[in-house]
């Protein structure tokens, strides 16, 4: 089993992201912010550390009006984590949803889309990104065009593609109504090489969602969950499960077969390293 | 009313073209509009609301019933305003500054729309004055807020204070929602209440404009 990396967004704010830019601003401004939080990854024990391109398509920097540096963004981003982690680590370059919602439900085609990924992608891909991570989707036509859109202008660069689900009472789906057992089929044909499941929920129902997964699919699985569920306290806002409490049911992952075990939203390097410990001793134990 | 059931049940499969001929049939027929409103497409909007809330259906579906909503709330408007049949009330809504997810805030849009709101959508990334700004010039006596990442949520309590300070505290109220978002939050910061999805925001809105 290999360790992801956790959350950047939350490291990357507390380091000064100025109001209303998205994340990706440090790509442009600071890739040295983004070495320093990589670097915190690697040291954490992560085995693969995510890009800070999640909006990196031109449908989301166009809203900050960056779509001029889209080609840099993506470029200067994988460029400071490949400094940062040193051959350590792999790195793997985040896409994110559009944002927008495909035909019929909404005005965007998938074509225009897939275009977009695929101008994303291919950055990424020259850049030097070892594996692309393609994330937090809800719909599985915009999932499949970004695996597609990857199996075209990088045909050489792995593909890990994971959703974004929630628990109904008939089961896990995306909020757009896909089942665990469909995305994993639908992105499996659409040439992924790793499917997976991150952010929506904590490490609890990423046990459940895994164990559907390992049912649905001989791929390998990627699961990044949340570090629980976001709660308020005295206007403060924190994440709910410590590093311990995540690390508890990573042999339960393990288990089930899972190949890597990262983090989402409010996980930190705390977290990975707990993660790590876990992992380590674990894969000791397999060789005995 | 037979065909009214009719008009909620087809703005539940989301066939908008049915929705806008039974309301077109249901209006010759001479029913007043306000009806047709709240026991055609508001009863089935409220239907649809439920479902989602309850993940028994998901975004599409509910997507295609408000898209069915509004051929129907298309029709109707003249004959209400005819009929003198009265807004609800007012409504700002918007996605937090530095904040660009806006399907929750959306929802909440249309459901409101589908409750009688009048509703005006400032969209996302929305500064605190912004929405302060718009309530005044829109005679707005509601502000909804939606958040969906740590970091924009807390913006809220600016909005919040800022209606404080410009003396609008009892006249303009605050609601917040979103997924990090929750009744202790909104008591923290001083928000009228809380609503943890569309359904229940129309729920509260209404409650907190006794409409």
């Amino acid at each position: 089993m290999l360790v992801g990396d956790g959350a950047w967004g939350t490291q990357l704010m507390e380091r000064g992201l100025p109001a209303g830019q998205p994340p990706e601003w440090f790509a442009l401004e600071k890739p040295e912010t983004i070495e320093e939080v990589a670097r915190l990854y690697v040291e954490a024990g992560a085995d693969l550390v995510t890009t800070d391109t999640f909006g990196g398509t031109s449908f989301r920097l166009e809203l900050h009006g960056l779509d001029g540096e889209r080609d840099r963004i993506n470029r200067q981003a994988v460029e400071a984590v490949k400094r940062a982690v040193a051959g350590r680590a792999l790195v793997s370059a985040s896409v994110g949803p559009s944002g927008h919602l495909l035909e019929p439900f909404g005005d965007t085609s998938p074509d225009a889309v897939e275009a977009a990924f695929a101008d994303q992608i291919a950055t990424l891909a020259s850049a030097g990104a070892d594996v692309l991570c393609i994330e937090t989707m809800g719909d599985l036509t915009e999932a499949t065009r970004a695996v597609k859109a990857a199996k075209e202008v990088a045909p050489g660069v792995p593909v890990m593609a994971t959703m974004t689900f929630e628990p109904t009472p008939r089961g896990y789906f995306t909020v757009m109504g896909v089942s665990v057992e469909k995305a994993v089929a639908g992105l499996e044909a659409a040439g992924a090489d790793v499917v997976g499941s991150n952010c929506g929920t904590g490490i609890g129902d990423m046990v459940s969602i895994a164990g559907v997964m390992t049912r649905a699919t001989r791929l390998p699985i990627l699961i990044q969950p949340n570090a629980g569920l976001p709660e308020s306290r005295d206007g403060q806002v924190f994440y709910n499960e410590t590093p311990e409490t995540m690390a508890a049911r990573v042999p339960e992952l393990l288990d089930l077969g899972v190949a890597i075990v990262g983090g989402c939203c409010g996980t930190t390097p705390e977290h990975i390293r707990a993660i790590r410990k876990v992992v380590d001793s674990l894969n000791r134990a397999r060789q005995v | 009313m037979e065909i009214l059931k009719r008009i909620a049940d087809a703005l539940q499969q989301g066939d908008d073209q049915r929705v806008g001929a039974l309301t077109t049939e249901a209006l010759g027929a001479g029913l007043p509009a306000g009806d047709i409103l709240q026991q055609g497409l508001v009863a089935g909007m409220n239907v649809v609301g439920e479902q989602f809330r309850l993940r028994e259906i998901f975004l599409p579906d509910v997507l295609l019933a408000a898209r069915a909503m509004y051929a129907g709330l298309d029709l109707l408007k003249p004959h209400l305003a005819a009929e003198g049949v009265p807004s609800r009330g007012k409504v700002v809504l918007g996605t937090m500054k530095g904040d660009l997810h806006d399907i929750g805030k959306n929802l909440v849009g249309i459901m409101l729309k589908g409750a009688g709101f009048e509703v005006i959508d400032l969209g996302h990334d929305v500064a605190p004055e912004v929405f302060v700004d718009a309530a005044v010039r829109e005679g707005a006596t509601l502000i909804g807020m939606s958040a969906l990442l740590t970091t924009t949520m807390t913006r809220m309590r600016e909005v919040v204070a800022l209606v404080r300070e410009r003396g609008l505290a009892g006249k303009v109220r605050t609601i917040v929602g979103g997924a990090p978002v929750n009744a202790d939050f909104a008591r923290e910061i001083g928000a009228d209440d809380y609503a943890c999805d569309a359904a229940r925001a129309v729920d509260r809105v209404r409650a907190l404009l006794g409409a």
